[in-house]
């Protein structure tokens, strides 16, 4: 079976980021789920602090600069998308939500989702279900229903022993790689072939509905 | 075309000139707000002193909400038509989503009579929201309205009596557009775009030019966007992809030292509408045409846009915004039409295959239509009455009045092409 590619989005502020390490673990824990499906899988990581003034400047002008230009090709381009983001006062940050601004509205539709977050209190869990998951579903991405959120003392000795982050990880995981197994490789489009703006096989006439009879 | 151009200030080959925004924009560096009677004042002085330097081309956009000021383009193209005797005015752009077809007909045949056939024209659908709505449409509807708004404009310039029916406009019944276009011929047509793969297909339909505006992008993407479209262009036989008639954007401020111009340019780039206090001036001149420096820098970077987008026939660079004085866009101008684009045609000229067409004019289009014979002259027949039931409208009309010119015009690039057949089974339909 072909090759599947999996995209990262973490949009920590900080370096070394509990975001990146929550967006690893998913990750890790995603490939490892497809292998044992027979699916082979590579990942690209994305810290969008790497590309933070570009975002900025897409929302001004309109374009993406190059560095930009290859985060937003590879997630659009993806099988799967694995979105993490600090919860910053009750939601998603603003740089996690200026990114998704700067994505074609229709780019993500059927895309699969797994949805993480993190902030220093497990009172901000719910942001996932309240605020992250209604931005995909106005996407028409396809979020699977386990979120991970991870607070600060789910990497340390106080951390939730009924429900382990490593178990809702894995929880996560699996249900990332069964949506990801039950499609088929995502078809590079190009926006730029006559066939996915025409349809197969199209013509301009097409266009011009009733006025050409071709 | 191998010829050696000896007198540097013409060129068949291709077109350089200007397209203005019209915004009024406050000066960053005094804070002071020009008046609309002045900035209009200042935009006829641009376009005259484009041509007293030797340029091609002056073309005006529109827009509909101040700060801008361009609202009836063909009312300032005709005044500087009179004002002038050999530059081609042109739009950029000309809303073909919230303007009526009917309407853009009507004032691009007139102004082509009034200036002796110097015009030509730009269409976009318009990227300002609430323009829509005041026009009675709607945003989503744009590309439709893109559509079928330039199919009727199409034919009502080709054919005598239109019957027209669609989705966005009331109906036609026996409608003639007048004046008929001057000899016969209408005006070029551009389709401009950013984005829209859609545009470059339907330039590509009708064997139109398309105008790539690449000021505020990145090349790569309109390598793709101009590449699609030579290839469309090729695919409706209109020629092959190299004869495509293709336009692109420029953005320039110089100063015979380069570190002169980038301190003069700065505080009005930092401050611009569109792309102000985002990138800096170094990564948007990197990404994008925007040149800053030199003449020589200029020369060197435009020079070499055929290597990325081919052989093209209009260059038009963006000099008359964000609040830069009329003295510094004058002396602009001047370096421009001095030592910028003599130079540029010396060496856009060399080498350039022979094949590849030559810019679109009035004349050359006349002569693909008519050859050496003599151009169409509209005469009407007297009044008579309903338009429909007797005869054609014009006494120079065949009687089946499906448009005199519809048969026999084509771009000058089509001349390969089949008349009729190479615009679809649009073209050739008859009314209803």
């Amino acid at each position: 079976m072909a090759e599947r590619r999996i995209a990262v989005v973490s949009a920590g502020l900080s370096n070394p980021s509990s975001t990146r390490m929550l967006a690893d673990r998913l990750a890790s824990a995603t490939v490892a789920e497809l292998r044992t499906r027979g699916i082979e899988a590579t990942v690209d990581v994305f810290e969008l602090r790497d590309v933070a003034h570009d975002i900025t400047n897409n929302l001004l002008t309109g374009f993406p600069a190059p560095a930009l230009e290859t985060v937003v090709n590879a997630v659009v381009s993806a099988d799967a998308l694995i979105a993490v983001t600090p919860i910053f006062s009750t939601s998603y940050s603003g740089l996690f939500k200026s990114f998704i601004d700067v994505l074609d509205p229709d780019s993500l539709t059927g895309k699969p989702v797994l949805i993480g977050a993190n902030a220093g209190t497990a009172r901000h869990s719910l942001a996932i279900d309240y605020a992250i998951r209604p931005l995909f579903a106005y996407l028409h991405a396809e979020p699977v229903s386990t979120g991970v959120f991870a607070a600060s003392a789910d990497w340390g000795g106080a951390a939730d022993s009924v429900a382990p982050l490593a178990d809702r990880i894995a929880r996560g995981a699996r249900e990332l790689a069964d949506a990801v197994a039950r499609r088929q490789p995502t078809a590079a489009s190009d926006p730029f072939d006559p066939a996915s703006y025409l349809g197969e096989g199209g013509s301009f006439g097409h266009l011009l509905g009733g006025l050409a009879d071709e | 075309m191998d010829e050696i151009v000896d007198d540097t200030s013409r060129w068949s080959g291709m077109q350089f000139g200007l397209f203005s925004v019209s915004d009024i924009t406050a000066d960053p560096t005094t804070g002071r707000t020009p008046t609309e009677a002045e900035r209009i004042r200042s935009t006829i002085a641009i376009a005259k002193h484009a041509e007293e330097v030797g340029l091609d081309v002056f073309a005006l956009g529109e827009h509909h909400n101040p700060p801008f000021w361009s609202s009836s383009p063909t009312t300032t193209l005709g005044h500087i038509a009179g004002q002038t005797d050999s530059i081609l005015l042109s739009t950029a752009t000309t809303l073909i989503t919230t303007n009526d077809p009917v309407k853009i007909a009507e004032d691009f045949a007139t102004l082509q009579h009034v200036s002796g056939g110097r015009v030509d024209l730009m269409l976009g659908r318009g990227n300002t929201g609430p323009v829509y709505p005041w026009f009675g449409q709607d945003i989503r509807q744009g590309l439709p309205l893109a559509i079928e708004h330039y199919d009727l404009l199409h034919r009502l310039w080709r054919e005598d009596v239109v019957d027209w029916e669609g989705q966005f406009r009331t109906p036609l019944q026996g409608f003639t557009s007048t004046p008929r276009p001057l000899d016969g011929v209408p005006p070029f047509v551009w389709h401009g775009s950013i984005r829209t793969p859609e545009v470059a297909e339907q330039a590509a339909y009708y064997g139109d030019g398309f105008f790539a505006n690449n000021i505020f992008w990145p090349k790569e993407h309109f390598q793709r966007l101009i590449a699609l479209y030579r290839q469309r262009y090729a695919h409706y036989g209109h020629g092959t992809p190299e004869q495509a008639i293709v336009g692109l954007g420029g953005q320039v401020f110089m100063r015979a030292r380069s570190q002169d111009a980038v301190n003069e340019f700065r505080p009005y780039f930092d401050n611009a509408p569109v792309y102000g206090h985002g990138p800096s001036l170094e990564d948007f001149t990197e990404m994008t045409p925007l040149t800053v420096g030199s003449p020589q820098q200029v020369v060197d970077r435009y020079a070499s846009m055929r290597d990325t987008f081919g052989d093209y026939q209009r260059q038009l660079f963006l000099l008359d915004h964000a609040g830069l004085p009329l003295k510094t866009v004058l002396e602009q101008l001047d370096i421009l039409g001095g030592d910028v684009v003599p130079v540029l045609r010396k060496e856009l000229a060399a080498n350039r295959p022979t094949e590849v067409p030559d810019a679109p004019t009035h004349e050359n289009l006349v002569r693909a239509a008519y050859g050496d014979g003599p151009a169409r002259q509209a005469r009407p027949n007297a009044n008579r009455g309903d338009n429909l039931t007797a005869g054609p409208p014009y006494a120079d009309a065949p009687s089946d009045s499906g448009g005199v010119a519809a048969a026999g015009v084509q771009d000058p690039a089509a001349g390969a092409a089949k008349p009729g057949s190479a615009f679809g089974a649009a073209a050739t339909r008859k009314g209803i």
